[in-house]
């Protein structure tokens, strides 16, 4: 159709009756897609425009059921960094996505590598140990974690419960990394075996720079994962307001100010801002992941 | 001579991949295996965690099925979720992703829109659409009621505190759109060209040639969708909390489940159990119904989609 609107020439050619009718249906079914599109478009939008609009309003109009704000108040998003704990919350957030992020992805590269290259007895008993302990929901050992780590470590309050796991392999993240690693030829590993490479030189020489890509993904899921952690800060800093995470502080942001939804909106764009940034610099990294987990393999 | 090198090199070989896979193996152990075992352990002990865990026998399990007010209005409510926001989820997922292989003109720019909300955080998310909801000063509301359109309560009435849920879940579709839009980009042309041929219509198109070939693709999409429902934790926590007006901290009991039990899932009773009422054995044993539960639909996953495990074998 395209091609069509594209040469304008084309269309003084005359054209038989049929192919008139095939051109026709074929711009209505154009204009219906994108009305569509445009229709979709709006329900995954608009929640961000209304949201967005809502932190810039005066403390009263954000109680009334106006769209537009009268005036622009940038001064919110002052009053949010001014509120107390914020900026710690921050750094709290970096620091568990940062550290977590960095150990997650040294200690599931060998396993996922293993489990992709290597051929040796209960390979395929522990693919599977590894996908049942993706799909287990974070509840179902969440009581004797908790005691583990704050009765017997001591160690509630603070971050280290919800960094310390992650130098032990993530599941999810082996998961997808290892079926990325599936798709690196293993020609590539017998000629760095040729030339003398160790295992772990063949890994860190070859397979890593080949499986960039995949371990963007992994880290960028897992940096999301942190950021978006509200269970895990509830369940071991949520005693100590030093310790809060921004997932878990948003909520309680609310609560401090209840009826200050302009304020409370501001700070939801504030979380969700960095997201989204990171994000339009790793557009293909995301996909690249979402797409291994579900459709190769 | 040779037999001896053979075993070296085997024992060689072993502790390479023992080397390798080691921070799982005591990832494995620590982070799993332990707790599981402890999970099962406590839930036949009375443990509130100051007096030393005591036997109780079954009676935790008593307890949770048939005196804990809570337990079954949260496992109706997770079958609810299962049903209807799971088979929304696939449908609507489908539907974005079809729509998205159609559109021709700026197609990068709906597919980052489309998928931009997936990656809103959970809380941030629920506490938007708390807002974006709310019955009294929310625009959703304010646009029905200029529409002339009866405006819900959403996150306020428990018959609508469900679908306001489902409406959350379905706006951040992203990654079933993703999934699903390679999966149809992956349909062999010819098999359209040759259904073109026989003079099919586009319904019959859809219907004997893209859901033949994608049906792997929605039967991962429901079972993950199954094994994600299972975990739904933060969004029906937090739109609960902020409907409900409770304030951190301020001695006031947040309702779980609120309005009225219709936003609990199973989840949330673990935390309730264990960290607000300190039953550490009854919430071990709503802890086993979900890895029962979890654990039946993962095996579901594995075994209709061998293919998980089978790339690069």
């Amino acid at each position: 159709m395209t091609q069509v609107l594209d040469h304008p020439a084309a269309l003084k050619a005359p054209v038989s009756p049929a192919e008139r009718t095939a051109r026709r249906k074929a711009l209505l079914e154009w204009i219906a897609v994108h009305a569509l599109g445009v229709a979709a478009a709006l329900f995954f939008v608009l929640p961000f425009v209304f949201v967005f609009l809502t932190s810039l309003m005066s403390d009263s109009q954000a109680l009334s059921r106006d769209l537009i704000p009268h005036t622009w108040e940038w001064g919110n998003y002052r009053k949010v960094f001014d509120t107390p704990g914020f900026l710690t919350w921050w750094r709290n957030t970096l620091l568990y996505a940062g550290a977590g992020t960095v150990l997650t992805v040294v200690s599931s590269v060998p396993v996922a590598y293993a489990l992709a290259k290597f051929r040796f007895r209960g390979r395929n008993l522990s693919l599977m140990l590894v996908i049942s302990m993706m799909m287990l929901p974070p509840q179902v050992i969440i009581i004797p974690m908790y005691l583990f780590w704050a009765k017997q470590l001591d160690l509630s309050g603070t971050l280290w419960p919800l960094i310390i796991p992650m130098a032990f392999g993530d599941a999810f993240s082996i998961f997808l990394l290892r079926q990325f690693l599936t798709t690196i030829p293993n020609e590539y590993l017998d000629a760095a075996k040729v030339d003398g490479c160790g295992d772990l030189r063949t890994l860190v020489r070859v397979v890593l720079p080949m499986a960039k890509p995949g371990i963007a993904a992994v880290a960028l899921f897992q940096f999301f994962y942190a950021w978006n952690d509200y269970f895990g800060p509830q369940i071991y800093a949520s005693e100590n307001p030093a310790a809060w995470t921004l997932s878990y502080g948003l909520e309680s942001f609310k609560g401090a100010r209840h009826t200050d939804w302009n304020l409370t909106m501001a700070a939801t764009v504030l979380v969700m801002a960095p997201v989204i940034l990171v994000f339009f610099f790793a557009q293909k990294a995301f996909v690249e992941g979402v797409t291994l987990t579900g459709v190769k393999g | 001579m040779t037999t001896v090198t053979l075993a070296s090199k085997r024992r060689r070989a072993a502790l390479r991949t023992l080397a390798f896979m080691s921070p799982w193996l005591i990832g494995f152990a620590v982070f799993f295996a332990y707790p599981l075992i402890s999970t099962v352990y406590f839930s036949f002990m009375h443990y509130d965690g100051f007096n030393p865990p005591t036997w109780s026998g079954a009676k935790n399990w008593t307890y949770v099925f048939e005196n804990y007010p809570l337990f079954w209005p949260a496992l109706r409510n997770t079958l609810w979720l299962v049903v209807i926001m799971v088979a929304l989820r696939v449908l609507f997922g489908l539907g974005i992703g079809l729509l998205i292989t159609k559109i021709k003109t700026g197609t990068g720019v709906f597919r980052t829109l489309f998928y931009l909300p997936y990656l809103a955080p959970p809380v941030a998310a629920t506490m938007a659409f708390a807002f974006l909801l709310n019955p009294g000063t929310g625009p959703v509301n304010s646009l029905l009621e200029k529409a002339g359109i009866p405006a819900p309560g959403w996150f306020n009435d428990p018959t609508w505190s469900k679908p306001a849920l489902t409406l959350l879940a379905l706006w951040g579709i992203g990654d079933l759109m993703v999934i699903f839009m390679a999966a149809l980009l992956d349909v062999p042309t010819e098999q359209y060209e040759a259904a073109e041929l026989d003079g099919a219509s586009p319904w019959q198109r859809f219907r004997y040639v893209t859901l033949p070939n994608i049906s792997p693709i929605v039967m991962f999409a429901v079972v993950t969708g199954v094994i994600q429902t299972m975990q739904y934790y933060t969004q029906p926590l937090i739109a609960g909390k902020v409907a409900s007006g409770v304030i951190q901290g301020a001695g006031t009991m947040f309702e779980p489940g609120y309005p009225d039990k219709s936003t609990l899932t199973l989840p949330q009773l673990v935390y309730n159990l264990g960290f607000q009422r300190f039953d550490y054995g009854s919430a071990c044993v709503v802890a086993l119904v979900l890895f029962v539960l979890s654990m039946a639909f993962t095996s579901l996953l594995m075994r209709r989609r061998g293919g998980l495990m089978q790339a690069g074998d």
